[in-house]
């Protein structure tokens, strides 16, 4: 058997993921929170499209997060996350040198990159930050980017540098015109692909009415185009289909068969529904929490 | 002579349990234990037959008439220490093991009256262990240098882990969930395998030196082929049968219609059950159907109970007599107030407004011929449709294989249901020093006949290390 791959990490032992948080940053008016954590042996295993799953601690829910970046020489992962329940605001409170009690990874499927030709890369919100690690990949292979971001005003915009050095074309746009084009990422995109007949693919990620509304936008320029699903998960290793979603009227799991889809493929009402179904209860654990 | 007569007039004693009007409001053990003296008196109704019939019974072999004579002698520890030749998971057993389909079913006491309570006194023998300070670990023997991986940590991994370690090897067991214990844990309900129970059986495991590593999924952070880079010389693949079975009728998708698998992870792996204490929400409302004839559609409609629905029904298209369940757990469910609506197969789901289920459109069924593997198939009454009003269904049709570790193992071989090939004796797959048991290689199946694979393969892993001869390497 003629397996010994010259790795970086090849001799990392099992037992070095810590699960510590190295780095923390608070962006976008404290709603985004970036982290850097120390788990080699995911890191030098996770490629673009891939997440984890985490415990803050002993009760905690098991939460996905995208993995942003990866650094497998240091031996760490970045992600990054909006404060939206109970378990994000905890997860905000916590310090570097703290540890998660469980990471598991890496989860789904590695998205497949290719030298394409030009691709439009469509980011809303922290969907910019998942974008982020997809949009190397394809920087790697000597791809045309165009890159469209945009949030509701000029501070909720994230990683605007970084997306504007891999990117050959970089639109911003606000809600409110405090930075960039005014108006939503939909609109710069309409407008563009009416100018721009060479797209070969359009990744959309960010709000679930986003990423319908991108795939609407696609269609009629017939454009392949290709979304990140973030249903409601507990196990993430396909285990319980609490993320099933309707793809091209199948059945698919997000955390075994995606979470990329193919955006023209996707119910997103029945998604849109099913991230529902625990409102009352997250409400509930959020005024446990602060009694 | 005298003692046959003797034993035959002692009645089985009962099991002392819960009343169903406490149990149902909580997640205790419905069956209480035998106290010593009820022990001995049951222990005691053994006729020590010569040629004991209910060690064929047994998956595991365990050496009933010698563990139940020492119970009877009053020798509790040395009873345990017995089972424990054999069974590695003794208390878990004791409570889960399908008896009267194994070793109870052979007993000869059977034939004229009830048969001893093997299960029943297996259980006794573990848990009185544990009320005693650890008297003494069974040392393995000495170190043999030979390192092996078990993937999956439920009861066919955790057989081969002890059998390999007791045997000498160095094993480490990789979990892909944040707990060990897997269907044990997640699958299996607190009220009827107590969770500190596991936790005691692996920290056991634990003292015989097995390292047991959480969230790694092997087939995403190793490969197969990795842990064998990594110096493991064999590794056994115990990864259970983890895909949820839909049934793909209209409206499946519905808010509160859940896998039986998401149902019970959710309340056993992720304690749903103390939310907002945990922070794991499991939502059941007033009206439950659990779709399903098996001990897990029997656990959700026990479990959805104790978390406070009015109305539990379970739909099933056979007749009660082809239910898969343990009877043991349908009379137990019956006594508590489940429903039961036999030849009954939903069809489509029915939504209010804001897309949650609220009916369940079924059809009546009849039986028909039996089909190749013997059991009755059914077929649709046309015209007997009727709608149901129901808030949630928990679908307990099965589970399949899933495909996380298959999908970068190319060349293991599947069956055309995706369940990996093996050696029904050893285990051994069709990837050279990789075998695999339980539930990943039969299908559903139970927890004792995953412990049997598991000491098959346990066995054929320990020649092939040591370089006996009979076990090829190779297929």
């Amino acid at each position: 058997m003629n397996s010994k791959k010259e790795h970086p990490c090849q001799q990392v032992s099992i037992s070095e993921d810590s699960y510590t948080i190295i780095e923390k940053e608070q962006l976008a008016k404290r709603t985004i929170c970036k982290m850097i954590i120390e788990a080699p042996l995911i890191a030098r295993k996770a490629r673009a499209g891939q997440f984890i799953i985490l415990r803050v601690n002993e009760t905690g829910e098991r939460v996905p997060m995208t993995i942003t970046e990866k650094d497998p020489a240091k031996g760490t992962i970045t992600i990054y996350f909006q404060v939206v329940g109970k378990t994000t605001a905890l997860m905000r409170n916590m310090k570097v040198g703290e540890r998660f009690k469980d990471v598991v990874g890496p989860l789904g499927q590695p998205d497949e990159i290719e030298k394409i030709g030009k691709v439009v890369m469509v980011g809303g919100g922290t969907g910019t930050a998942v974008l982020y690690h997809i949009t190397q990949a394809y920087r790697a292979l000597d791809n045309y980017l165009v890159g469209i971001i945009g949030a509701r005003d000029k501070d909720l915009i994230i990683l605007q540098k970084e997306m504007g050095a891999l990117c050959d074309e970089l639109i911003v746009t606000t809600d409110d015109g405090s930075s960039g084009q005014k108006g939503l990422v939909t609109e710069a995109l309409n407008n563009y692909l009416k100018t721009s007949h060479d797209v070969r693919l359009v990744w959309a990620i960010g709000p679930l009415a986003m990423m319908k509304a991108v795939s609407a936008i696609t269609r009629p320029f017939q454009i392949k185009t290709m979304v990140s699903l973030n249903p409601i998960m507990v196990d993430g290793t396909g285990m319980c289909g609490c993320c099933r979603v309707t793809v091209g009227g199948k059945i698919r799991f997000a955390c075994v068969d995606g979470p990329s889809f193919n955006g023209h493929l996707v119910d997103y009402d029945e998604l849109l529904k099913r991230k529902g179904m625990y409102l009352n209860q997250e409400r509930e654990s959020l005024l446990f929490s602060v009694r | 002579m005298e003692q046959k007569t003797q034993a035959e007039k002692i009645n089985r004693q009962k099991m002392p349990e819960q009343n169903v009007s406490s149990r149902i409001r909580n997640f205790d053990e419905v069956p209480l234990g035998y106290d010593p003296q009820t022990a001995q008196r049951e222990a005691s109704r053994c006729i020590m037959c010569k040629n004991p019939k209910c060690v064929e019974g047994c998956p595991v072999e365990i050496d009933i008439p010698a563990f139940v004579k020492l119970i009877k002698e009053g020798k509790f520890l040395e009873a345990i220490y017995k089972i424990k030749e054999k069974n590695a998971l003794p208390a878990v057993c004791g409570r889960v093991c399908p008896q009267e389909d194994q070793c109870e079913k052979m007993c000869l006491l059977g034939l004229k009256g009830e048969p001893v309570g093997i299960g029943n006194l297996e259980r006794f023998a573990a848990d009185y262990e544990y009320t005693q300070p650890l008297a003494e670990v069974k040392k393995p023997t000495s170190p043999t240098g030979h390192k092996a991986a078990v993937v999956g940590s439920g009861p066919s991994g955790l057989t081969v882990a002890a059998d390999l370690a007791l045997l000498g090897h160095e094993v480490t067991i990789f979990e892909a969930l944040h707990e060990p214990g897997g269907v044990l844990i997640y699958g299996i309900p607190e009220f009827r395998l107590p969770k500190a129970i596991v936790k005691r059986e692996i920290d056991y495991l634990k003292s015989l030196g097995v390292k047991v590593f959480n969230n790694m999924i092997i087939g995403k952070i190793f490969t197969v082929d990795e842990l064998f880079d990594r110096g493991f010389e064999a590794v056994y693949l115990g990864v259970g049968a983890g895909l949820p079975v839909f049934m793909g009728i209209p409206g499946e998708n519905l808010n509160g219609i859940l896998s039986a698998n998401e149902f019970l992870s959710r309340v056993n792996l992720m304690k749903g059950y103390e939310f907002p204490d945990t922070d794991t929400p499991v939502y059941v409302g007033n009206h439950v159907a659990v779709i399903g004839g098996g001990n897990v559609a029997m656990d959700c409609a026990r479990t959805s109970l104790r978390l406070g629905a009015k109305r539990v029904t379970v739909l099933y298209r056979r007749s009660r007599r082809e239910m898969p369940a343990r009877l043991d757990e349908v009379i137990r469910a019956e006594e508590e107030g489940i429903i039961f609506h036999y030849l009954t197969n939903p069809i489509r789901y029915l939504s209010n407004e804001q897309n949650w289920v609220k009916a369940i459109e079924c059809t009546r069924m009849e039986l028909a011929e039996p089909d190749e593997s013997g059991r009755r198939n059914v077929i649709p009454i046309a015209g007997s449709e009727q709608t149901i009003e129901f808030d949630t269904v928990l679908v307990a049709v099965g589970a399949g294989a899933n495909p996380v570790l298959s999908s970068t193992t190319p060349d293991l071989k599947l069956n055309s249901r995706g369940y990996y090939i093996a050696d029904p004796v050893t285990g051994l797959t069709s990837k050279p020093r990789v075998f695999a048991g339980g539930d990943i290689v039969t299908g559903s199946a139970t927890v004792i006949s995953a412990m049997g694979a598991g000491r098959r393969s346990a066995q054929a892993i320990h020649k092939m290390l040591m370089g006996i001869q009979d076990t090829p390497t190779t297929d």
